[in-house]
């Protein structure tokens, strides 16, 4: 049985990443183009390929079609290119020590990587060092490094807007730090009002791009509208052990899914609140479909920033219905999910919205 | 070898099914063992490698034999009747080497014609595959015309053969009633001569009358001396009880060898299981088998079933336990199997705390994740101390590695404010040697952690200072200033640094500090001057002398402004 098993889907050509026992494995599942509308599914997903990781695995992202990139525990970031001729993972390229400790002994190791997040050709990484990297995947060296950006543990990073990343840490604030500008500063820090709870993972809304949610290591989730304030928006307890990662639902906002230590994984499900409001969360939803309609009466606030969940009927569903270890990380793509735990393997489930 | 979760946790469930059913899990995931094994070994190309997965194919084919054995004499508890099935399944099923001969004679165009025809009937005579056997015999009648009388008679005595049922139709002793009615048949027909003309017919059925040495005659057919005693059991006393196997088993091992071959550990252990010795079996597989896997979940499973007296071994815990603890203690080794590892110690109720505590502080925090993940599982447990002391490790390393947040993070997450203390000495040290705060984001933004320690509150109070006085909010500063004197927060270490820190506002134009805080500060200075009289240092040292004389200086030129401003505003 695999420890930190990690699972990623990608767009439209549906394979699955995962990592047992610090192998990894890509699998084919067949085209999610192709899926029914109520996503019945064609077959098991095969393997295709697999290679050994130095390490254990952080995290991992895709860069593009072709090439995944893999934060190590070893502090060693590499990208995998998958050969679709020879169905072969090879390593293409690799930045060793991307993320290191210097301790007084001065002898410099490894510190675990813990975040990866790519915007191709740019690939941004954060570790245990509180170290920012920029690297571009046909670049040998870092474009650029932020040393010591955090006195604590980033703990995961992503995209805000193109030049622009969040990052969370272990003191529980939430950054932005802006890549163009020169100075080693973030240009903004929100923090939790009470206990400076460690934040795990984050993640931004798809089309809002002021709605963030964060995980925490007490398993709360906590929504921010960073257009204003410093202070989360809403906080909802959630689960009773650390909140590993949290993803918004790519084409579909208004659903919002959550795993954690404790061995659950949760489908947050708002679109219910909009079922009288006219919809504007379709799949590809737009902008400019969301100012069209804030002329109407009803204020079209986007659910997550409502302040009073348990007014507004949110859905919950815990996913899992036999909860034993840790569910280490997730990823949703269309009507399917994946998911990976301590325990087992990963888990496909393809009936979202069934 | 693969291992599984345990179900060890299905620990309230008595019920006989339920646990025939968690064996047969077992034998499930010990087979699917087996199967990926077996295909590592048919895909290597390395010979060595070969020949260490197929060794372990046969180690793993014994530990479902002996395993299934088990389930059938301990965990189902087959009675007389059902026994016979039971063990008849058991020989069908393991005793394979004959299949692919079988498999060939059916396959072939006219079975019949071929050479190793009679010994695939045979076979299936042996194991009680009497509708198969039939089914060949019918073939050979049909390309055999002459011997149709006799091949009738054959057939219709193997079509009659009493075999116990598993519903409830018939009891024991109508069975044996019917049994000994057939017997009797089979008797005449032989002495009769009827298959006299066809050797193969009559040692069939000198089998079927349960005659030893025909049986022992076919001994290749068979291969192990349990085939042997099966089958014996199956033509001479089909309703067998448990008690009874001892005694057919030890002779069915004597025949079979014959004296030439000793028996090997495997026999050993099948004897034991025969003989219903739990723990001999145990024993002899704790001895045989290099992973205490087996062991430990077979162990656990008989206990569940109330079958093992608690036998107290040295150590004060039972063999289950002792057992568990083994296997457990293994897992721990591993880089991520040690989560199984805690659920066993779980189960174990009377050291199993204890494995697990000394287990868990020595296991590898390579990273922070790992290490919240075993913190989680001491926390579930209320094992403080190894909460303390696993907190205090990841934060001695963030701060060798000057990680002053995450430090604090962990220092935070142990609620150890004597460690919180020591970041900020750090901090304040940092400070004094270099003139400014390093990690301004922590300190800012310190929150209410800040109470958890004296020293903290401190930092961030004086961090504040700073901040007011680059805002220029100087009253306000100044207030602050004091306070972290007066209030004691401040260690008297820093007084000298708060107080030159008060110097600029002193000197300032306006008047910052009010005449009660002005005496404040000077018995502030006084008491710090005051209390250390024989410091040597203090005398000597020019550059503290100075300061303390300029202190002493602004403080009474700022005393005589405010002085005079609070008289003049006074009275309005």
């Amino acid at each position: 049985p695999p420890l930190g098993v990690l699972s990623k889907a990608f767009s439209y050509k549906w394979g699955i990443v995962s990592v047992q026992d610090n192998r990894i494995s890509l699998w084919s599942a067949g085209d999610l183009g192709n899926a029914g509308l109520n996503g019945e599914y064609h077959g098991e997903p095969h393997l295709l390929c697999d290679i050994q990781h130095n390490g254990d695995v952080m995290d991992m992202q895709f860069l593009d079609q072709e090439r995944i990139v893999v934060a190590s525990s070893t502090g060693t970031v590499t990208i995998f290119r998958h050969h679709q001729n020879n169905q072969t993972l090879s390593a293409s390229h690799q930045w060793e020590k991307a993320h290191y400790h210097v301790d007084q002994d001065t002898c410099s190791g490894g510190a675990a990587c813990t975040g990866v997040i790519c915007n191709n050709p740019e690939i941004v990484t954060v570790g245990e060092d509180g170290r920012i990297n920029l690297f571009r995947a046909d670049q040998k060296d870092a474009v650029r490094i932020i040393e010591n950006a955090d006195s604590s543990t980033l703990h995961a990073v992503t995209f805000l807007r193109t030049s622009e990343i969040l990052t969370v840490n272990s003191i529980g604030q939430l950054k932005i730090w802006d890549l163009r500008q020169q100075r080693n500063e973030p240009s903004q820090i929100f923090s939790l009002a009470g206990d400076r709870v460690p934040l795990h993972c984050v993640d931004r809304h798809p089309n809002q791009q002021h709605i963030v949610a964060t995980g925490g290591q007490d398993g709360m989730l906590s929504i921010w509208d960073i257009r204003q304030g410093t202070m989360p928006v809403s906080l909802l307890n959630a689960h009773e052990a650390e909140m590993w990662e949290v993803h918004f639902h790519p084409s579909d906002p208004d659903h919002l899914f959550t795993c954690s230590e404790d061995g659950s994984l949760w489908h947050w499900d708002t679109s219910s609140n909009v079922s009288e409001k006219p919809s504007f969360l379709h799949q590809g939803g737009r902008s400019t479909a969301y100012l069209s309609h804030s002329t109407i009466n009803q204020s079209v606030v986007s659910a997550w920033l409502s302040n009073d969940p348990t007014k507004d009927r949110m859905e919950i569903t815990n996913l899992i219905p036999n909860q034993t270890l840790s569910v280490n990380s997730l990823d949703v793509l269309g009507p399917c999910l994946v998911y990976g735990t301590d325990a087992e393997a990963i888990y496909v489930n393809r009936q979202l919205f069934a | 070898m693969g291992l599984q979760r345990s179900e060890e946790e299905l620990a309230g469930k008595s019920r006989k099914a339920q646990l025939i059913q968690v064996s047969k899990n077992y034998r499930s995931v010990i087979r699917a063992c087996m199967e990926d094994m077996h295909q590592a070994a048919i895909s290597t190309r390395d010979p060595a490698l070969q020949g260490q997965y197929s060794t372990q194919v046969s180690i793993l084919s014994a530990m479902e034999l002996i395993w299934n054995l088990c389930e059938i004499l301990f965990v189902e508890a087959a009675t007389a009747g059902a026994l016979l099935l039971r063990l008849l399944d058991w020989v069908r099923l393991h005793v394979c080497d004959v299949d692919s001969m079988v498999r060939e004679v059916l396959s072939s165009e006219s079975p019949s014609k071929h050479k190793l025809f009679w010994n695939v009937v045979d076979v299936f005579v042996l194991q009680g595959r009497m509708d198969e056997a039939r089914h060949l015999l019918s073939k050979e009648a049909s390309a055999n015309p002459t011997s149709m009388n006799m091949y009738k008679i054959l057939d219709d005595l193997m079509k009659k053969m009493p075999v116990p049922s598993l519903g409830n139709t018939q009891t024991l002793t109508e069975l044996e009633l019917k049994w000994q009615h057939w017997h009797e048949e089979c008797q005449r027909y032989l002495q009769d001569g009827t298959f006299a003309s066809n050797p193969h017919m009559e040692s069939i059925c000198k089998i079927l009358l349960g005659d030893e040495d025909a049986i022992l005659e076919k001994k290749e057919l068979m291969t192990t001396w349990y085939h042997f005693l099966v089958t014996r059991l199956l033509y001479s006393h089909p309703t067998v009880k448990p008690m009874e196997l001892r005694f057919y088993a030890q002779s069915s091992m004597d025949l079979f060898l014959g004296g030439e071959n000793s028996p090997e550990p495997l026999d050993m252990i099948l004897m034991a299981a025969f003989e219903f010795e739990m723990h001999q079996v145990i024993k002899e597989c704790s001895i045989v088998l290099s992973n205490w896997w087996f062991v430990a979940h077979l162990t656990d499973l008989l206990d569940h079933c109330k079958l093992l007296q608690s036998h107290n071994l040295y150590f004060g815990s039972n063999m289950r336990e002792f057992l568990l603890l083994e296997y457990a203690s293994g897992l721990f080794s591993h880089h991520s199997l040690w989560q199984l590892g805690v659920d066993y110690f779980d189960h174990c109720p009377e050291f199993g705390r204890v494995y697990l505590e000394l287990h868990i502080e020595r296991i590898p925090l390579s990273t922070e994740q790992k290490a919240l993940k075993v913190l989680r599982i001491c926390e579930q447990r209320q094992m403080h101390e190894q909460v303390r002391s696993i907190c205090k490790i990841m934060a001695m390393k963030a701060l060798r590695n000057n990680r002053l947040g995450s430090a604090l993070s962990w220092s935070i997450r142990a609620k150890d404010a004597a460690f919180a203390t020591l970041i900020s000495d750090r901090f304040l040290k940092d400070y004094c040697e270099r003139g400014c705060f390093s990690d301004l984001d922590l300190i800012d933004n310190l929150g209410p952690s800040m109470l958890l320690s004296d020293r903290l509150t401190f930092l961030g109070k004086y961090r504040e200072f700073h901040r007011l006085y680059g805002e220029k909010r100087f009253p306000e500063a100044a207030r602050l200033l004091l306070t972290l004197m007066t209030a004691h927060i401040a260690p008297c270490s820093f007084w000298m640094t708060l107080l030159t820190d008060a110097l600029p506002l002193l000197e300032q134009k306006e008047v910052i500090f009010s005449a009660e805080q002005t005496y404040e500060l000077m018995r502030c200075l006084e008491d710090l001057t005051a209390g250390n009289p024989d410091k040597q240092k203090f005398q000597d040292d020019d550059i503290e002398t100075t300061k303390v004389e300029m202190l002493r200086l602004a403080l009474a030129r700022n005393l005589a402004r405010v002085i005079v401003k609070e008289g003049t505003v006074e009275g309005s």
